[in-house]
Order: C-alpha cells, then sequence, then structure tokens
C-alpha cells in the first residue's frame, strides 16, 4: 500500500473521525485539550466507550448548554460539560492513579513532535521566556495502555513533526503508540514507523519530506 | 474536635492563625473547587512569604489571583500557570516577584497523598527522561524506570466542600472534588469552606468522601 487513500490530506475532523473508529468498544478513554476533543463529536455512544477527565470524573457527557452549564462540572480544558448516565466522581490522586496504575485504555494528545522511537514533546516549546506549565501531560503521556497523537504531519515552517530525535523538551519517552496526522497515520513500532495509511501523498513522498525511513504496509 | 464558624466573620476568624512563611495548601482546579472566600480572608490577614499550593497560579482578578497580588506570596507550586486569564502571575513570573515549581499534575497529587498517608517517598514513572525529573533518584523496577518523588505537606490546607456535619464530615459537588480531599489529609490544619451545614447523622455515612479526623474547622459560606 504505497498510493494515498484521498487526494488532499485529511481535515481535522476527518482525523478525528478516523481515531474515533479506532477506540474499541468499551474503552475508557481520555481526550487531551485542543484538538484531541474533536474526537468526542464521533464517538457512537452506543459503543459504551466512557471519557476520562483528569478533573476527576468518569463519564464525561458533551459541552454544556444554557441551563445546564454548572461551574462545577467542568472538563480538564475548564469548559462546562454534562453527565452521561453512570457517571463517577472522584479526587485528583485516584484520577491519576487510574493512569498510572494502567487502567486507562487510551489517552488521544496533541504534539509539538513525536520522535521515530515514539518520545514526545507537547508541554514546552523550550523558548527562554516561555513561562513552563504541564499539567497531566506527562502522567497522561506514561498512564494510558495506547497513547495516540493527533496532529499536523508538517509544522508551519514545513518541518516534519515526526522526527529522528525531538529537539523540544520531552513530556515521555517511548510512550506514543500510532500518530494520527492529516498526511497518514504512523504506528511506532520496535522495528520502526511503518505508515498504514496515507492521505494526499504518497508513502515515497512521505519518506521524501519526513527524511524518515518509514515501512508500509 | 472540628469547630464550625458560622459568624459573618468567620472566615477571617478561621484564617487568623496563619503565620508568616506558611505553606498553604489551596484546593481547586481552576475556579472548580476554588476556596474563595478563605483565600479573601488570607488575603486580608495579611499573613507574608507564603508558599501557595494549587494546580494553577490564578484566573482573573479575583480569589488565587488577588491573593498572589498582594506580593505575600513568596513561592507558588502548581502544576498549570500559564492559562489565557493567568496576567497576574504572569506579571509576577516575569518581574522575577514570586518563585515558580512546576509539578506535573499527578505527582502534586500523589506528592499530597503520600504526605496525608505518612509516605516517606514514592517511585512514580511520570516524568522519566524529562526536564522535570533532572536531579532525582531514578530506579528501574521490574524493567520499568521511576523518579524519586517526595511527599508534599501543607501546614493550612484552604478547601471548598458542598456540605459539611457538625463534626466535620464532608461532601463535595461535581469535579469541584478535585484537590480537596487529599489537601484535607495533607495539611496539618484544614479549613473547609461549604455551602450549607447539617446535623451530625444527616450525612449518609456510606456516601461522606472526606471524614472529620482530616477537617480541623468549617465556615459556613452564604
Amino acid at each position: 500500500m504505497s498510493e494515498p487513500l484521498s487526494k488532499e490530506p485529511l481535515s481535522k475532523d476527518e482525523m478525528a473521525k478516523l481515531i474515533a473508529k479506532d477506540i474499541p468498544t468499551g474503552a475508557f478513554v481520555n481526550l487531551g485539550i485542543g484538538q484531541p476533543t474533536l474526537v468526542a463529536d464521533h464517538l457512537d455512544l452506543e459503543r459504551g466507550v466512557v471519557l476520562h477527565t483528569e478533573n476527576g470524573m468518569l463519564g464525561m457527557g458533551r459541552a454544556a448548554v444554557g441551563d445546564e452549564v454548572d461551574l462545577d462540572l467542568i472538563n480538564a480544558g475548564k469548559v462546562p460539560v454534562v453527565e452521561t448516565p453512570g457517571a463517577s466522581y472522584f479526587h485528583h490522586a485516584d484520577s491519576f492513579a487510574m493512569m498510572r496504575g494502567g487502567h486507562l485504555d487510551v489517552c488521544v494528545l496533541g504534539a509539538f513532535q513525536v520522535s521515530v522511537r515514539g518520545d514526545l514533546a507537547n508541554w514546552h516549546t523550550g523558548a527562554e521566556d516561555a513561562i513552563p506549565a504541564v499539567g497531566g501531560a506527562m502522567d497522561l503521556a506514561i498512564g494510558a495502555k495506547d497513547v495516540f497523537v493527533m496532529m499536523t504531519l508538517f509544522a508551519k515552517d514545513g518541518s516534519s513533526k515526526l522526527v529522528g530525535e525531538c529537539t523540544y523538551p520531552l513530556t515521555g519517552v517511548s510512550c506514543v503508540s500510532r500518530v494520527y496526522t492529516d498526511y497518514g497515520v504512523f504506528e511506532i513500532t520496535e522495528q520502526g514507523v511503518r505508515v498504514t495509511s496515507s492521505y494526499g501523498a504518497t508513502v515515497d513522498e512521505l519518506r521524501e519530506r519526513t527524511g524518515l525511513d518509514l515501512t508500509s504496509g | 474536635m472540628t469547630d464550625v464558624l458560622e459568624a459573618a466573620d468567620a472566615a477571617d476568624a478561621a484564617v487568623g492563625d496563619i503565620p508568616d512563611g506558611a505553606t498553604v495548601l489551596i484546593g481547586g482546579f481552576g475556579t472548580a473547587g476554588q476556596p474563595m472566600q478563605l483565600i479573601d480572608a488570607l488575603r486580608r490577614h495579611g499573613a507574608t512569604d507564603l508558599t501557595v499550593v494549587n494546580n494553577n497560579a490564578g484566573n482573573g482578578d479575583h480569589g488565587l489571583a488577588a491573593l498572589l497580588k498582594t506580593g505575600n506570596v513568596r513561592k507558588i507550586i502548581c502544576s498549570f500557570p500559564r492559562q489565557s486569564d493567568s496576567w497576574v502571575f504572569d506579571d509576577l513570573y516575569r518581574s522575577g516577584r514570586i518563585e515558580l515549581e512546576v509539578v506535573p499534575q499527578g505527582n502534586l497529587a500523589e506528592r499530597m497523598r503520600a504526605a496525608g498517608a505518612g509516605i516517606g517517598a514514592f517511585y512514580g514513572p511520570t516524568g522519566v527522561g524529562t526536564p522535570l525529573a533532572e536531579g532525582k533518584e531514578e530506579r528501574t523496577i521490574d524493567g520499568r524506570d521511576y523518579v524519586l518523588e517526595y511527599p508534599l505537606r501543607g501546614d493550612y490546607a484552604l478547601i471548598k466542600a458542598h456540605t459539611a456535619d457538625r463534626m466535620g464530615n464532608l461532601v463535595y459537588r461535581k469535579t469541584a472534588r478535585n484537590f480537596g480531599p487529599v489537601m484535607a489529609a495533607a495539611a496539618s490544619t484544614t479549613i473547609a469552606q461549604v455551602e450549607q451545614v447539617v446535623d451530625t447523622g444527616d450525612l449518609n455515612p456510606e456516601s461522606i468522601v472526606t471524614p472529620s479526623i482530616f477537617v480541623d474547622r468549617v465556615v459556613l459560606t452564604s
């Protein structure tokens, strides 16, 4: 499989749809702040996926509207949300025990860079004047059975965000299992990076543009 | 014995003995669960040289942000200071008027849990191989790498719950629970502001989240 599945790269919404399709039935899932929250729009509730939010809730529902807004009921991005039937609340130490203890099946995170070994950089650009802020990113990176990254493959300057070695400060080491991008889905394996599907570019073109030794099929 | 304070100046009375140099654990995730009345009382009380532990570093101009603005907080220990509305902190930090220790959110919670549970230190997997683990003792256990993390104790905890009984048992509301139960156990003196106080025996013992042994003072806020 080296031909792209579509002529154009995927939109953010199409990437979110692809990720949602790959989340197993009945999984406990944490969706990171930002783009990954789009995945929730494509999750079929009948498949029994339970959303975890690290500020202390399982069974998180959609964003609250109108009268539903309750400032005691927010998600990790501090946006008011609603409960789903069977929801539960717990304190922070329990919430992070769910990650660290390996109970969470999948988390979906954004990234600045991912290395071919699955190292993740998503919390700090390393700029001298930036105020460091990590939140739950490091706990999530090492805490879910599967860590999916959702990002554009190329930075604004055209450089690949899938890299041989991360240049930004790391969030976690060898923690990413799969990278969903607008140009393709990349599986991080012990043997290297495998392209499982590509969009708007052939695998050969992706090899050239990323400068990485990618396998396919 | 837990003191239940209900007078108009209850919040001021409750925080009145917090000394200069104290480490104060302050509950809340953003504004959910942030004990606004207790923080305002601490600001009025005027203790200086404080170390504050909170998940964030204040939002807008109220609550924790207003306390920071007094200049009475020497150091803040938190996971996520930088937010769209953290201008008070940002300004203090950039002008070198506040120290910052950034701790991954789960480590922040677990370090306080360890303090409350009498654990000397623990090996955690979070942050291994990252700048936040630099200089920390590392150990490989069953093939996995860990870093040594120390407990984080408070002299005082200021938290917000929904309901207390007269013994000081606490029940929270939705995601406003966040750090409350962990901080209550991790501080020498725990002060909880609550929206209602019920008679002892009126809370279902099966539903109590923070048992009264962890609570020293309850402040009823209107």
